[in-house]
């Protein structure tokens, strides 16, 4: 297994072309950075946990940085693997309301609206 | 009754003779599952009353002359698929008090036909992950050695066929999720072409990538499977409008003059010797029945793995936004304010593997890493299926291992996220490329099973199961039984 590591470890070595300060970047994230992710994302995560995760996203962002050993700049991105333009419909209401059921599985409703801590004082 | 390793299709002819009930295969499956198998972990939840209900209505559809070639055969569905009234938990804590309002297509599809759920098999969270690791209800354990994992992220179906309790479970599969598992448990399992089968009730993962598809012992069994689920669903705006082969008449193709493709990237360094071994051995199994091969390059195998660890976690951090604790799942206790509701929710209801690919890909799709990450792994993409397209101009399927090593054991790679991903470098770019792909049982390693992988053309699952299905002719490793669970 560690061959394959190992294999894009030096590709990444013969990379001349790549844009260094990213890479460094990249590299390592440190606690801030980690946080800042966090916030983005809308997740809690403890502080004790900062570091691993900080090594964890490290690891993984150096790790498809091996992606930049290959010159793209002519390359079409690909978003959808058969190429398929997206499928439309007449502009017509077919959902019926189904508030009650969907709303039974919700963690706090009342008279048909879902509850929210107050967001404006 | 008591052979536990019968077939869908051996079920379903013992069935129509008469020779047992639905209701009595039900029970008697219903008692494995909670006997022999509760030691797997194969299941989050089972489905008793519910199951034993659907056999008594095949049982009374047979008697009225209306049954179909799957009515009462039982079976286990994922739980990533919604399943009305009963819990669909994703192997997530964030899912675990979910019931689904609604069915998946999938899930409809197999009501309709008579199929019996027995219930849901437990699974990587939120499918992420190759060993079942990451699932809330904890690992399921590999029927050949409780020690070893049994794959992910469909392990929980995996692990429930190969030990006998069920002789069909559906999966889905991402980058791998039903060939990988299938694999390492010595079973078959197909990954259908994206847009074959409805997503539609299949909680997203990366919705460019995922597709479900069937888990049993036998190709004959997956193309019954097959036929069942694939099909057009106007609820899912990437289901493909083309008509659903009879796969199960098509089995039995002669495969003399079939052009074969070996990918020298898929047999470098990297794949475990024995396991190499197996697959060659598969070769000159598949030369005795007329098979040409010839070496072909897939040159960019190697970065099939980074692009996909940015596309797949960018769609999932899309995609798992929806879990917000204000419309359903998981919700903290006492949020001070609305940040602090979303960021507790979302932070005490994933599990690590699921935050890593979040804050990854929430980074690769933040202002400024667009073009750097998204964007260059789709450029990959791009690649990766052309290489593809050059090698079906020369050849009609690809074969090569699912799995660069058998099972490994339980705790052996789980604080190495980049080693876990590297499992699937044989299976992700075929998810990249959208193409169809199946694992068939072909030996073992040291008492572990060898997964061998076939990968068909853009539509062309008639010829993988074809393929698969003759190879099963000639080999009995898909008949073998765990001694455990025999």
């Amino acid at each position: 297994m560690d061959v394959f590591t190992f294999a894009i470890e030096r590709r990444l070595a013969d990379n001349s072309g790549f844009p260094e300060s990213r890479f460094e970047e990249a590299m390592s994230l440190s606690n801030e950075q980690v946080t800042e992710i966090a916030h983005l994302a809308r997740l809690q995560v403890d502080q004790a946990d900062l570091p691993e995760y900080a090594r964890n996203l490290s690891d993984i962002l150096s790790f498809v940085d091996a992606m930049n050993a290959m010159e793209t700049d002519s390359v079409e991105p690909l978003a959808h693997p058969l190429e398929m333009p997206q499928r439309l419909r007449e502009d017509a209401v077919t959902e019926e309301n189904q508030r009650e059921q969907f709303q039974a599985v919700a963690p706090q409703v009342e008279a048909g609206l879902y509850l929210v801590p107050r967001v404006i004082e | 009754m008591s052979e536990t390793s019968k077939t869908v299709a051996e079920l379903a002819a013992g069935l129509k003779a008469g020779e047992y009930s639905s209701e009595e295969l039900t029970r008697d499956r219903l008692a494995r599952i909670r006997g022999a198998g509760a030691e797997l972990n194969a299941f989050v939840t089972v489905t008793d009353e519910q199951a034993l209900a659907a056999a008594r209505a095949a049982d009374q559809r047979r008697q009225a002359g209306g049954a179909g070639p799957l009515t009462g055969v039982p079976m286990a569905h994922k739980d990533i698929f919604c399943t009305r009234g009963v819990r669909t938990s994703c192997g997530s804590r964030m899912l675990d008090n979910f019931e689904a309002p609604y069915d998946a297509h999938v899930v409809e599809r197999f009501n309709d036909a008579g199929l019996v759920c027995l219930g849901k098999t437990n699974m990587d969270e939120f499918a992420m992950g190759s060993s079942n690791e990451t699932s809330f209800y904890g690992p399921v354990k590999n029927p050949w050695d409780t020690a070893a994992v049994p794959g992910g992220s469909s392990g929980g179906s995996a692990a429930a066929v190969a030990a006998g309790l069920v002789p069909a479970a559906t999966g889905t599969d991402t980058g791998g999720s039903i060939r990988q598992p299938a694999a390492l448990c010595g079973i078959t399992g197909l990954k259908p072409t994206y847009g074959r089968v409805s997503r539609y009730g299949m909680i997203a993962f990366a919705s460019s990538l995922d597709q479900g598809g069937p888990m049993a012992r036998t190709a004959e069994d997956c193309a019954l499977l097959l036929e069942g689920m694939a099909g057009f669903d106007a609820r899912d705006s990437t289901s493909v409008e083309s008509p659903v082969p009879r796969y199960s008449e098509a089995l039995n193709g002669d495969l003399t003059g079939l052009k074969v493709g070996l990918p020298k990237e898929y047999f470098g360094e990297g794949l475990d010797g024995d396991v190499a071994r197996v697959i060659d051995e598969a070769i000159a199994e598949y030369r005795k029945l007329g098979v040409e091969f010839r070496e072909i390059s897939l040159a960019n195998t190697e970065l099939a793995v980074p692009a996909y660890y940015v596309i797949a976690p960018a769609e999932c951090s899309s995609n798992l936004s929806r879990f917000d604790g204000v419309r359903f799942g998981y919700r903290c206790d006492a949020p001070q304010d609305l940040e602090d509701l979303y960021k507790r929710s979302r932070g005490e209801g994933f599990g690590p593997e699921v935050k890593r690919r979040i804050m990854v890909g929430t980074y690769a799709l933040s202002a400024g890493y667009f073009d750097a990450y998204y964007l260059k792994a789709q450029k990959m993409r791009r690649l990766i299926k052309d290489d593809f397209m050059s090698a079906f101009d020369e050849v009609d399927l690809i074969l090569g291992p699912t799995s660069p090593t058998v099972a490994f054991n339980i705790g052996e790679r789980a604080d190495d996220p980049v080693k876990m991903y590297l499992s699937d470098i044989y299976t992700i770019a075929v998810n990249l490329a959208g193409l169809p792909g199946i694992s068939v049982p072909a030996g073992f390693s040291a008492g572990r099973p060898v997964g061998l992988q076939l990968i068909g053309n853009y539509f062309d699952e008639g010829r993988l199961l074809n393929a698969a299905h003759r190879y099963q002719q000639v080999t009995d490793w898909h008949t073998r039984a765990p001694e455990a669970f025999a």
